[in-house]
């Protein structure tokens, strides 16, 4: 426990070096997961699908003010996807769709963050989901209330660039290729805006 | 319609998932509520509109059973489709009618009343599909056993129409 701990803070210095951010702003940033979503909306035929996260984490080291220097990842527990239904859950776990036994997570880590004015930002980035890493640009919007710092952002994802749904499943006329995700984020030690 | 809705249903539910088997759903759901709607029409139509009466020959054993199984037909032309939205709703899957017309979900997205209400939607789907053979067959007792031109009412020139 102490030599993690001498470790976790070791790493929240170099980082708060690298990053130029003051200790004591970075090792406080929180993913406050109950009141944070990650969901998704896929369409069947027409049909919206819509599922949610139930586990993902982020590591964040972001000062609004200096956005630039920001890093943001996030991890995104696959197998945790609650669509709603056991059968489509079923299906979605197998090597076709996400393959979640082989690979739990998908991941995302921020190359470049823009701040576009009025609480607006640019998350650029790399998604890798089933191993495969394909660049997104996801706009957030920040805003701040009494010490919690909402983020809400959406992006649409190509499945196919993942080989999300390969094989039978790659025509897109039964399952769109377009996937919506739609992100909500609390959270906490963020300086203000 | 009510016919192929019913082999249908019988047959996607054996499928295991597949491309095809999600068109066959949605198919299956798109006819089901068309059947709905049909339904709504026939039953203002119905009740607009005085049914011809029955042959005063008619044993009244025939008439009591010709009316409780018309009544159970109406009421299942609307359980039926009616459950299905509502399990469709439950399970997640908004109906979207020929995939053009999405329509409103009737209960919110529950697993556990998916579940619960999934058993209604396929016994009142069987009791619908009971009583349409019982209404055939009735209909082949009273035109080769009885001969007594019953379905005469249903022609127009009678001034009447099905019941």
């Amino acid at each position: 426990m102490n030599r993690l701990n001498v470790e976790l803070k070791f790493t929240a210095m170099l980082l708060a070096f690298a990053a130029a951010i003051p200790l004591t702003a970075s090792a406080q940033q929180k993913l406050l997961p109950a009141q944070s979503e990650i969901a998704f909306v896929s369409k069947q035929f027409g049909v919206p699908v819509g599922g949610k996260f139930k586990k993902f984490d982020a590591e964040l080291a972001f000062d609004p003010k200096k956005a630039d220097a920001a890093r943001v990842s996030f991890t995104v527990d696959l197998l945790s996807a609650d669509i709603g239904n056991n059968e489509t859950e079923a299906e979605l776990k197998k090597p076709g769709w996400f393959n979640s036994a082989k690979v739990p997570q998908a991941t995302f880590t921020s190359t470049s963050v823009k701040a576009l004015g009025g609480g607006k930002f640019e998350f650029a980035g790399k998604l890798a989901i089933k191993g495969i890493s394909q660049p997104v640009v996801v706009p957030v919007t920040l805003t701040q209330n009494s010490g919690v710092t909402k983020a809400v952002g959406s992006f649409t994802l190509k499945r196919l660039d993942f080989k999300i749904g390969d094989g039978e499943w790659n025509d897109v006329s039964i399952v769109a290729n377009e996937v919506a995700v739609n992100v909500k984020l609390a959270l906490t030690g963020i300086a203000p805006l | 319609m009510i016919t192929a809705s019913f082999a249908v249903g019988l047959y996607m539910v054996s499928l295991t998932m597949s491309p095809s088997r999600i068109k066959l759903y949605n198919w299956h759901k798109w006819a089901g509520m068309t059947i709905l709607t049909l339904a709504a029409l026939r039953l203002y139509w119905r009740l607009t509109h005085r049914a011809p009466s029955l042959s005063a020959s008619m044993p009244r054993w025939q008439a009591f059973a010709a009316q409780a199984t018309h009544i159970a037909l109406y009421v299942l032309f609307f359980a039926v489709p009616l459950t299905g939205w509502m399990y469709s709703s439950a399970a997640g899957f908004p109906v979207v009618w020929f995939g053009l017309i999405p329509l409103p979900d009737l209960v919110g997205k529950d697993r556990e009343l998916a579940e619960l209400l999934k058993p209604f939607h396929w016994m009142t789907a069987y009791a619908l599909a009971s009583l349409v053979v019982l209404h055939i067959l009735a209909v082949v007792k009273h035109l080769v056993m009885d001969d007594d031109n019953l379905l005469g009412r249903m022609l127009p020139s009678m001034n009447g129409e099905k019941s």
